[in-house]
């Protein structure tokens, strides 16, 4: 079958889908955008976290045809779609920039499900004018992403760094 | 159901798939600054290349069918069905293998494909290349194999031990003398000291102790669950050979064992480092990587293999199960007297790395502490449960749970604190350790107990400002009561790891430094074969040239087989290593180009070496200040020195006896827990998990702060949750549904202090760090929740059951 869905605000179409596929298949395998990570593929770990009509799911849990005529966001697309980005010319958005400088990553495996997790919690949080969320709240949003390499301590420290940075660009008055 | 290619093409696509692993640029500072980690920003951004991420226009999908059962006969394999299904462009088994039917990293026994027999549930028996992987699956479905079923033989004691025990491998195995092997026996290390030495036994001992404490403990098999599934990408090159792209934590340990089971030479089978998503042991083995390169050969076309979650807990080796028995005594001042311990290493069916598992259990069985007089035998046996090799921490691990719940129970036995207990035995410099190698390093031991009982206490419950939020309770919001019934507990855990490889291993690493000047700057190309995994190597490569050449513009080539090899990513070793080697080939060029110095006339001929030096870009004179910058110095040419850097030798232990220095370095690491229990539900939060370590020389200090913490929730997950359930030969928990590794919401605050005690022998001073706290942290968070429950606890991981004491 033919699925067709916007990712990151382009419009894409795969061919040929067998029935069975996931979207986090037909993302990496067909659409070349293997950022979306296949740690479980059993929804157990979230590194395969994207937005679907702007919530987060798992792409692995999503048949590739639920996907079809909506809006798919991933890690590829965060950086340039959404959260109050760093500088201008950066590649990263603050939530992508605060796990670099912060030590959260490691090999990296779980980092594109993190993100894109931590950036929906500043979504509903900072960028919608609310407060800083504290450390229980930043556990219970990532508490569906699995890590193994960093024991979460570098995490929770780019996610908070990433909100106060968030907090003060929309107290300025101007997302990005 | 053909294969549409992919619709937008992949910009690595092509020869040069996987490329962007591994690739980075520069690095911001020297040792001991953190700068930020050259892959953090791709990783960062999802455009990482990850083994599971290659892709390759006309690829096929490789898939393997495992055996359904343990322990069987292998009758017959009929793949004309199979092959019949269309999209499917091979299926091959153990007659297809063109070389060497037996590979193993130390010892030759595990099947490339099954023939003859299984020896566990989810051996390969055969594997297939097909269009897309459910074309690979249906095929899987069609290929018929008629089994004879056997018993398992899943007692890891009875086949240790009784006589009457079946034989995993009855035709045998390459026989190793110097492992006292008999039987399912891989490997038998005794170690006798003192009084055991001489002959007597432990009644004799037991006479003159004043407190005596006996324990049986089992650490149950964990599993390493990086997250990053087995996976690569074999190519078949027009000269006959095959590259293949993977994730593994050796290069050139795969390559050795791949060639010959392909029967090609070592050279036609060329290696790249695809990007790793994490190791932790389960990359020494090999997975797939034979599978994929026959696949390739035969068809000509790309293949490519990727595990999913299910598979990858049969795809790779586990960490050893264990049965310990221990006993200690003590004089009535808590100075321990003797030790005598029995430890069975469940090795399942393959040898893989069990003897030297073996090796480290012995030889650190008593941790450390010093014991007059010690007996220890470690056993590693052959079953028919899955292989068990190497996991972080590699017997070490084991042994650390037992040695220090044995602490504690000696200290309650005496009425002692556990950290004065462990202070008034603990090891120093100077002391000998088991196996008589006397310790010639910095082991501030006492001085680490001290600070981490020193550490702030987290506020008590009394203390929170909700005390009835239920993300305070164990359990957290899913599963509590309202915390009527929650005590909280204390314990402390000490564990001594050996670093880099032991026993006389030829422990090398090999780097490539290329100097030159582009674009009128200074810089300077790294190239190793050393496999990143995750734990930060590539930044610390970089960050040595940055220091021994005083350039800023540092790129570290993706590790592969065009350079020599660079040994394992394991044993905490590739810091000390590759790190040596990289520091040792920056020297090179540096003493070629302060010759290029002389040569210009900038310096006189005679001119003594150590007043130059590489600063900032420049060459500079400590009496003259900057002669010249570097990249004119260097001109149009380019310096370039390969070295291989090895750490001083090691001795086999003595088979009888358990006696000599096997070791390189001793790393140590001391935890205090902090937990409440629902002893009603069995259920155990971690409040807090601190930690001291010496590392000798902080190379990258926040680096290092996540390979502590990471090693720390790995040891949690040991203690609280993490077992692999084998029942029969079967694993029953092959998901991350029902084996679970500790989310954010188990993981407590982790403070970390870190002591630079120089060990004089090491480069930098730096001492391997990624291991000694998974050692540690298992026990001090078992200690912690018998301090609450007052319950003896006597395995790894606790269950539920054990606390609440159902079944008593
Ligand atoms: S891959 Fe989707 S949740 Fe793990
Ligand atoms: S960084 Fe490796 S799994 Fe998170």
């Amino acid at each position: 079958m033919r699925v067709a869905f916007t990712v990151n605000g382009e419009d894409m179409a795969a061919e040929d889908v067998w029935p069975g596929e996931s979207l986090l298949y037909v993302l990496r395998e067909r659409l070349g955008l293997p950022g979306s990570k296949n740690a479980c593929e059993q929804g157990e770990c979230g590194s395969c976290t994207v937005y679907l009509d702007g919530v987060t799911v798992c792409a692995c849990m999503v048949a590739a045809g639920q996907a079809a005529g909506r809006a798919v966001r991933t890690v590829e697309g965060l950086a340039a779609s959404g959260g109050a980005g760093p500088a201008p010319d950066s590649r990263l958005s603050s939530v992508q920039e605060a796990f670099v400088e912060a030590g959260a990553v490691q090999c990296g495996f779980c980092t594109p499900g993190l993100v894109v997790q931590a950036d929906d919690l500043l979504a509903r949080t900072v960028r919608a004018g609310g407060p800083a969320p504290g450390d229980a709240e930043i556990r219970e949003a990532l508490a569906g992403n699995l890590c193994r390499c960093t024991g979460y301590e570098k995490i929770i420290e780019a996610v908070r760094t990433a909100a106060e940075h968030e907090e003060r660009a929309v107290r300025r008055g101007g997302a990005r | 159901m053909s294969q549409t290619p992919a619709a937008r093409a992949r910009g690595d696509a092509g020869s040069a798939a996987g490329t962007r692993a591994g690739l980075s640029s520069t690095a911001r500072g020297g040792v001991g600054t953190s700068p930020p980690r050259p892959d953090g920003a791709l990783k960062a951004a999802g455009e990482f290349a990850f083994s599971s991420d290659m892709w390759m226009e006309d690829m096929l999908w490789g898939m393997t069918l495992r055996s359904p059962h343990p322990h069987a006969l292998i009758r017959a394999i009929d793949t004309a069905e199979a092959l019949a299904v269309p999209g499917v462009h091979a299926v091959l088994t153990h007659e297809d293998v063109p070389g060497e039917k037996r590979y193993g990293l130390e010892t030759r026994d595990q099947p490339v494909l099954a023939f003859g027999k299984v020896r566990y549930k989810g051996e390969p028996v055969a594997v297939v290349a097909a269009d897309h992987p459910e074309t690979a699956r249906r095929a899987l479905a069609r290929v018929r194999v008629d089994y004879e079923v056997l018993e398992p033989i899943a007692d890891a004691r009875r086949a240790a031990f009784d006589p009457d025990c079946p034989l995993v491998h009855e035709e045998g195995v390459p026989a190793h003398p110097e492992y006292n092997q008999r039987g399912n026996i891989v490997r038998h290390q005794p170690v006798r000291t003192g009084a055991f030495a001489e002959g007597a036994d432990a009644a004799d001992l037991r006479a003159r102790a004043a407190a005596v404490v006996r324990g049986e403990y089992r650490v149950g098999m964990q599993d390493q669950a990086f997250l990053g599934p087995e996976s690569g990408l074999a190519v078949p090159a027009p000269d006959g050979g095959v590259d293949l792209y993977i994730a593994t934590q050796w290069l050139h340990v795969d390559q050795s064992q791949i060639a010959p089971c392909l029967g090609l030479e070592q050279e036609r089978v060329r290696m790249t480092l695809a990007g790793v998503g994490g190791a932790f042991g389960a990359r020494e083995d090999l997975s797939m990587q034979i599978h994929a390169c026959m696949l390739a050969l035969r068809t000509g076309r790309p293949v490519k293999f990727v595990y999913n979650r299910e598979e990858s807990f049969f795809g790779h080796v586990h960490r050893h199960p264990a049965a310990m028995r221990f006993e200690h005594g003590a004089d009535a001042d808590g100075r321990l007297l003797y030790a005598t311990l029995e430890i069975v290493l469940d090795g399942g069916a393959y040898a893989s790395t069990t003897a030297a598992v073996v090796g480290v259990a012995s030889s650190l069985g008593v941790g450390p502490y010093e014991i007059p007089h010690v007996s220890v035998d470690a056993y590693g046996v052959y079953t028919t449960n899955p292989p068990c090799g190497a996991m972080r921490g590699f017997g070490a691990v084991q042994a650390c749970f037992g040695y220090e719940s044995q602490m504690d129970r000696l200290a309650a036995k005496l009425g002692m604190h556990p950290v004065e207990l462990r202070r008034r035995n603990a090891l120093a410099q100077g002391s000998r350790v088991a196996t008589g190698q006397r310790i010639d390093m910095p082991l501030p031991m006492a001085e680490m107990l001290e600070r981490v009982r020193a550490m702030p206490m987290p506020a008590r419950r009394g203390e929170l400002a909700d005390p009835a939020d239920p993300r305070t309770l164990p359990g957290g919001l899913a599963n509590t009561s309202r915390g009527e019934r929650v005590v909280r507990g204390v314990g402390y855990g000490v564990g001594l790891k050996n670093l880099c490889f032991s026993e006389s291993f030829d422990d090398y690493s090999t780097a490539r430094v290329r100097l030159e000047a582009i674009g009128g700057e200074p810089a300077a190309l790294v190239h190793t074969a050393a496999a990143e995994v995750g734990q930060g190597l590539v930044t610390l490569q970089g960050q040595i040239a940055h220091t021994e050449l005083g350039v800023e513009r540092v790129t570290v080539h993706p590790a592969d087989t065009s350079v020599g090899s660079a040994g394992s990513s394991s044993a905490s070793r590739q810091s000390y290593v590759t790190g040596g080697a990289v520091k040792a080939a920056c020297e090179a060029v540096r003493e070629r180009v302060f010759a290029l110095v002389r040569e210009r006339g900038l310096v006189a001929p005679d001119h003594p070496a150590g007043d130059l030096a590489l600063e900032g870009g420049k060459v500079v004179s400590a009496a003259r200040g900057v002669l010249a910058p570097l990249a004119e110095v260097l001109g149009t040419g380019a310096v370039e020195e390969t070295r291989v850097f090895r750490h001083r030798p090691t001795r086999a232990l003595d088979p009888t006896t358990g006696q000599g220095d096997s070791h390189v370095q001793f790393g140590m690491c001391v935890h205090r827990a902090v937990v409440d229990v629902d002893v009603e539900l069995g259920l155990v939060k971690v409040v807090a998990l601190d930690a001291v370590q010496d590392v000798g020389r902080a190379m990258h200090p926040r680096q290092l702060l996540g390979q502590i913490q990471g090693g720390s929730a790995q040891g949690l997950g040991l203690a609280l949750m993490e077992e692999v359930q084998v029942a029969d030969g079967v694993i029953r928990n092959p998901s991350f549904t029902d084996y679970l590794i500790p989310t954010i919401l188990d993981t407590p605050p982790m403070r970390i202090e870190v002591l630079e005690h120089a060990d004089p022998h090491a480069p930098y001073g730096l001492r391997g760090a990624g291991e000694p706290p998974t050692l540690s942290s298992t026990p001090a968070i078992v200690a912690a929740v018998r301090d609450a429950t007052g319950r003896p606890l006597t395995r790894a991981p606790v269950r539920p059951e054990d606390i609440a004491g159902v079944g008593d």
